[in-house]
């Protein structure tokens, strides 16, 4: 990795390629440990800010992580004093608390079952403190807001001849029993309180209940709405609004917008749906919302394109604004192009000028304002091209790995087989491409690969970079490990951290 | 603790549920704080009940809600307007929750209180606590304190002024895009109270700020705008500054704000006024009615005769006309669904002439639209038309319509068209009726949906109620009667329904003479359905017949069914024999 390339490149001035280490895991497995299906992560994502981290798992969880580092220096300080060179602290976090979000559903009108897997999650806007995030499975999101609860004592309660005054820790149980008691014999307390006349001082013996905060905090999550009910297919995506009321959920066939505060409708958007469903080629796979232009948004097709469209033009978006696909090269035909030239997820990135799109092979930067094709492609699985038959034989084919950008807009990320996943360099003239394992010693790899021709071909092009960036991995026979892919990933807003799900372990790496 | 009396049991658990773990009892609590008040009287409620609220305010949405509420009419149990403000600092803290419900209700709480506060009150508390939320640290007070200026204003002095101008003007540049939309919305409200000359300035740029903002939901926030503050400029300055506004508006370049201008049109037409609505607004209507959009066109297409009333004939048909002439063709069914329910309106203003040469044709277009919404919409304001061009002229294409709703295959449509026959029949009179839509009616009787032949019966009474029972002993009962013998019981049961609907309407001698023995007739039926629902109608029956009709007839038929085998028919005859002795004990 650190080859003759960046020598090169250095003078010219694009950004140095980063030195990934390794900062945190949470649920690692151990050696031999068998991973529970419903522990698999399932979805990542940091909110706005960068100090909270979400995941979602198959087993309808989502957890939430909050970042240590800015809020006190103890923690960081030992990995301050270990590292050599003067770096900043890097993004550490704690686990915060978690949540069962969604359960296993039967639809019984339609004979389906519901998993209760986190396909998405959103953070909304923070208020008050607390946190907002939207949640979804298959078919039903969730909005959800995790707050912290002092918690309370309640003592010095009128009705209470057990317990003595300021006892301070008057279970609330002996109280229902004490007024339920009264109800019962005495009638409903409602109807005699209005007979009474107040003397004009009021009653001296009443008082009221004290409440005594305590410095213990409880973190609640609390369901506040439950958006159902509007997709007959899958939700692939959900995506807020930057006017901070509205949302989409996108499902293979449709794009809904709602409102945040209003769960019992929805507006169709985007239908591809044909009239006939024997006519159907082509199935939306990831949809997202402009970063700040409200009336904008992008989604992909498993045809690869993407189709950016304008919420002002029509109530039914069905005709896009603009069209972004690459034209296939001619005669390269074959059974599985249409396979890979899926997208499984696109991106914007954080100033809505790029669009960055996974499909199977690649990885695509799009430049929104130039639709003629991208402006970069990364090759990310290009050595699997001679064994797309063994491929599509185990399923393979289809996993839908998803990417990132960095908040600087200046890199890209994507996952891979073997819990690899790979960064690349976006600014003209890098050429920085690594690979990296989810584990605690993410440069491993490097280690083995040769640093053959990389410079040589580096350099040919942009566009095909590094094509078979490991062929040391493909040589020794382990590497290819179908099942340890990793899917999911997600780059922090604002600083150069990474993080990762390999089967149940969330990976964090900085640099 | 344990000390308290007998009497006053119930007030302390009422006290005590404020903090129950179950959040119906607490809720309960809080609904009957005025009970709890009275009981502590008014000074312990501002020393204690109140500040006890403000600390406890973590509690459920549905319980900050009851107590925003319940605070708004505390004032009496505080001791009165002069200690009004001790209710200020709970419901500052209401005003920041993020459920917009409890909010929004905090604000109209605060409103109330603020509308009764003394003046001097205001400066010293109310003013402070506007200006804490429009400076808070999370959008959710910021967005609370937009609805808050109106109040605050009129009672400021004149430096304060400035400044909550100042402030409100800052509000409409705020980060948050919620915020920006709650001062658009509320801009009307502040406006109304600031001085004229402020109004001219201050206020416009403000507004020219948000008619300019990038969200499309702030912009069409600040088109209800435009009508509030039209309404509160001279003319001339609204021409100058808001008829502008307008025009750029009915031309943004995201439908949902040219549907809003739409939607608004009347109330934008009524700010400018009718001159200029004339000069200026007819360009931008046109536009609206010819607007890519569907959903844009639907709101136009409503408006038509609204707006048609505002300008002259002349402009109506100069301009107007051709839209809708365009609209009646229109690909979108519920453009043209919108256009007939409207469009009949538009006789009067055109007069009667124009309506015939054009708007006649394209009445009679939308008459025979594909979409039975269309012509259930026109027939529904068929009194309009009446009175404009008479039945005749209509008759010809109308029977046409009528009679392929009353066979649509959608049974709501077969319903929407029942619903209408009375009106129909009472426009074209009975010997169009009897003609042409008799056959129709009895038909509906033989419906498969029970809806269908649930609303005919209805609507066989309201015939007969309509033209007399000497014509519904014609046109009606032999019809009725005929089929009490059709094969299938839930018809025959419809028949019943059908009599025991039309008895009253019919008088007591045609009952007798001709309901009742097929009544009794239908005692011998084989399905019990049939038999305890004869039950039921003869139980109807009771009172509109004569006593001795019932002693000879209803009884033995009632006793017989009341030893039916089946336990259904006994104890519906069992019933209409008690009520029948009731009767018997009455008179």
């Amino acid at each position: 990795m650190n080859g003759g390339d960046e020598v090169v490149a250095a003078p010219v001035g694009p950004p140095q390629p980063l030195e990934w280490k390794f900062s945190q895991v949470f649920g690692e497995r151990t050696a031999g440990e068998e991973v529970q299906e419903v522990d698999i992560i399932s979805a990542i994502e940091f909110d706005k800010t960068g100090d909270h981290l979400a995941t979602g798992d198959r087993g309808g969880r989502v957890v939430l992580f909050e970042r240590t580092d800015t809020k006190d220096h103890g923690s960081s300080r030992r990995d301050l004093e270990r590292t050599d060179y003067p770096i900043g602290r890097h993004p550490e976090f704690r686990y915060k608390t978690e949540f069962q979000s969604h359960e296993p559903e039967f639809d019984y009108l339609k004979s389906l079952e519901i998993e209760e897997k986190i396909n998405k999650i959103r953070w909304c806007q923070t208020a008050n403190g607390a946190l907002f995030l939207l949640s979804t499975n298959d078919k039903t999101i969730k909005f959800w807001k995790v707050q912290e609860k002092k918690i309370k004592k309640i003592s010095c309660m009128n009705l209470d001849p057990l317990k003595a005054v300021g006892n301070g820790s008057v279970a609330s149980s002996s109280n229902s029993v004490c007024s339920k008691s009264y109800l019962a014999n005495g009638g409903c307390p409602d109807k005699s309180s209005n007979d009474f006349s107040f003397p004009p001082g009021g009653i001296p013996s009443l008082r009221l209940p004290m409440v005594v905060t305590t410095h213990e905090t409880n973190l609640m999550a609390r369901c506040r709405r439950v958006y159902a009910h509007a997709h007959d297919y899958h939700i692939n995506s959900i995506s807020n609004n930057s006017d901070g009321e509205t949302f989409i959920s996108a499902d293979d066939l449709r794009i809904n917008l709602w409102n945040l505060e209003i769960s019992s409708q929805s507006f169709n958007i985007v239908d591809v749906k044909p009239a006939n469903m024997e006519d159907l080629t082509e199935v939306i796979t990831s949809a997202e919302f402009h970063p700040t232009h409200c009336n904008t948004l992008a989604y992909s097709s498993s045809k690869g394109s993407i189709r950016l469209i304008d919420l002002r033009q029509s109530a039914l978006c069905d005709s896009h604004a603009k069209l972004f696909e690459e034209q296939e090269a001619p005669g390269s035909r074959s059974f599985f192009t249409e396979i890979i030239a899926s997208i499984s997820d696109i991106k914007f990135g954080q100033d809505g000028r790029y669009i960055l799109s996974r499909d199977y092979m690649t990885l695509k930067l799009w430049d929104i304002n130039m639709d003629s094709g991208p402006v970069s492609t990364f090759q990310v699985h290009e050595y699997l091209r001679p064994k797309l038959c063994d491929l599509y034989e185990n399923d393979s084919i289809f996993d839908k790995f998803e990417c990132c950008l960095s908040g600087d807009g200046l890199r890209v990320a994507t996952g891979s087989y073997s819990n690899l996943f790979r960064v690349f360099g976006c600014a003209p003239g890098t050429t920085e491409a690594t690979t990296l394992e989810a584990s605690k010693n993410p440069m491993r790899r490097q280690v083995q690969t040769p640093s053959r021709p990389s410079r040589s071909l580096s350099s040919i092009t942009r566009v095909v970079r590094r094509g078979a960036e490991n062929p040391g991995v493909d040589a020794n026979g382990n590497s290819f490990d179908f099942t340890t892919k990793l899917l999911h990933l997600a780059w922090h807003p604002t600083e150069h951290s990474i993080a990762c799900a390999a089967a149940n372990s969330l990976y964090m790496y900085y640099a | 603790m344990a000390m308290i009396e007998e009497p006053l049991y119930p007030i302390a658990v009422l006290i005590d549920e404020l903090k129950n773990e179950d959040i119906q009892l607490r809720l309960n609590s809080i609904r009957r704080l005025s009970t709890i008040a009275r009981a502590l009287g008014d000074e312990r409620t501002r020393k204690e009940l109140i500040p006890f609220l403000s600390e406890n305010n973590d509690d459920d949405d549905e319980v900050l809600l009851a107590m925003a509420e319940e605070l708004g009419v505390f004032i009496p149990y505080v001791g009165g307007v002069e200690y009004a403000n001790v209710l200020l600092p709970p419901l500052e803290t209401l005003c920041t929750v993020e459920e917009t419900c409890v909010r929004d209700k905090a604000v109209e709480s605060l409103c109330r209180i603020g509308a009764q506060m003394r003046e001097q009150d205001l400066v010293e508390y109310f003013i402070p606590l506007v200006k804490r939320l429009a400076a808070g640290e999370w959008f959710t007070a910021r967005v609370s304190s937009c609805g808050l200026f109106h109040i605050a204003y009129s009672s400021a002095p004149e430096t304060l002024k400035t400044e909550l101008r100042t402030i409100y003007s800052q509000l409409c540049q705020d980060d948050m895009p919620m915020v920006r939309r709650s001062a658009a919305t509320n801009l009307g409200k502040f406006a109304a109270t600031v001085e004229p000359a402020h109004l001219k300035t201050d206020i416009m740029s403000i507004f020219e700020d948000l008619t300019q903002d990038d969200q499309d939901s702030v912009r069409l926030l600040a088109v209800e705008g435009c009508a509030a503050l039209g309404k509160l400029l001279e003319p001339q300055e609204c021409v100058a500054h808001i008829l502008p506004v307008i025009v750029s508006f009915s031309q943004d370049k995201s439908w949902r704000v040219r549907y809003m201008v739409a939607n608004q049109l009347y109330e934008l037409c009524e700010a400018v006024g009718p001159e200029p609505t004339r000069s200026d607004l007819v360009p931008s209507y046109v536009r609206l009615l010819r607007d890519n959009e569907a959903e844009v066109r639907i709101a136009a297409a409503g408006k038509v005769t609204k707006f048609c009333r505002i300008l002259n004939p002349e402009l109506s048909i100069q301009h107007i006309l051709p839209c809708v002439k365009e609209l009646s063709t229109d690909s979108s069914q519920h453009v043209r669904s919108a256009l007939a329910s409207v469009i009949m309106g538009m006789a009067p203003v055109l007069g009667k002439d124009a309506t015939i040469e054009q708007l006649l044709p394209i009445f009679l277009s939308l008459l025979k639209d594909e979409f039975p919404d269309v012509r259930l919409n026109i027939i529904s304001k068929l009194d309009q038309v009446n009175q404009v061009i008479g039945i005749d002229l209509l008759s010809q294409s109308l029977l046409p319509a009528i009679v392929e709703l009353a066979e649509d295959r959608h049974w709501r449509v077969r319903l929407a068209i029942i619903e209408y026959i009375p009106l129909l029949a009472s426009q074209l009179g009975v010997g169009f009726f009897d003609d042409k839509l008799g056959a129709l009616c009895m038909q509906w009787l033989k419906d498969k949906v029970y809806s269908i032949r649930d609303a005919a019966a209805n609507n066989v009474k309201r015939l007969a109620e309509e033209f007399g029972p000497e014509w519904a002993m014609q046109h009606i009962i032999p019809q009725v009667l005929d089929m009490t013998n059709n094969s299938h019981y839930l018809y025959r049961m419809t028949i019943l329904h059908a009599i025991s609907l039309l008895a009253p309407v019919m008088g007591p001698e045609i009952t007798c003479s001709k309901l009742l023995p097929v009544v009794i007739n239908a005692s011998k039926d084989r399905v019990p359905n049939i038999k305890f629902n004869v039950a039921k109608v003869l139980q109807s029956l009771i009172p509109i017949v004569d006593q001795s009709v019932v002693e000879k007839t209803i009884r033995p038929c009632l006793v017989e069914l009341s030893e039916d085998p089946d336990v259904d028919v006994r104890f519906f005859a069992n019933q209409a024999l008690q009520s029948s002795d009731q009767v018997m004990m009455s008179t």
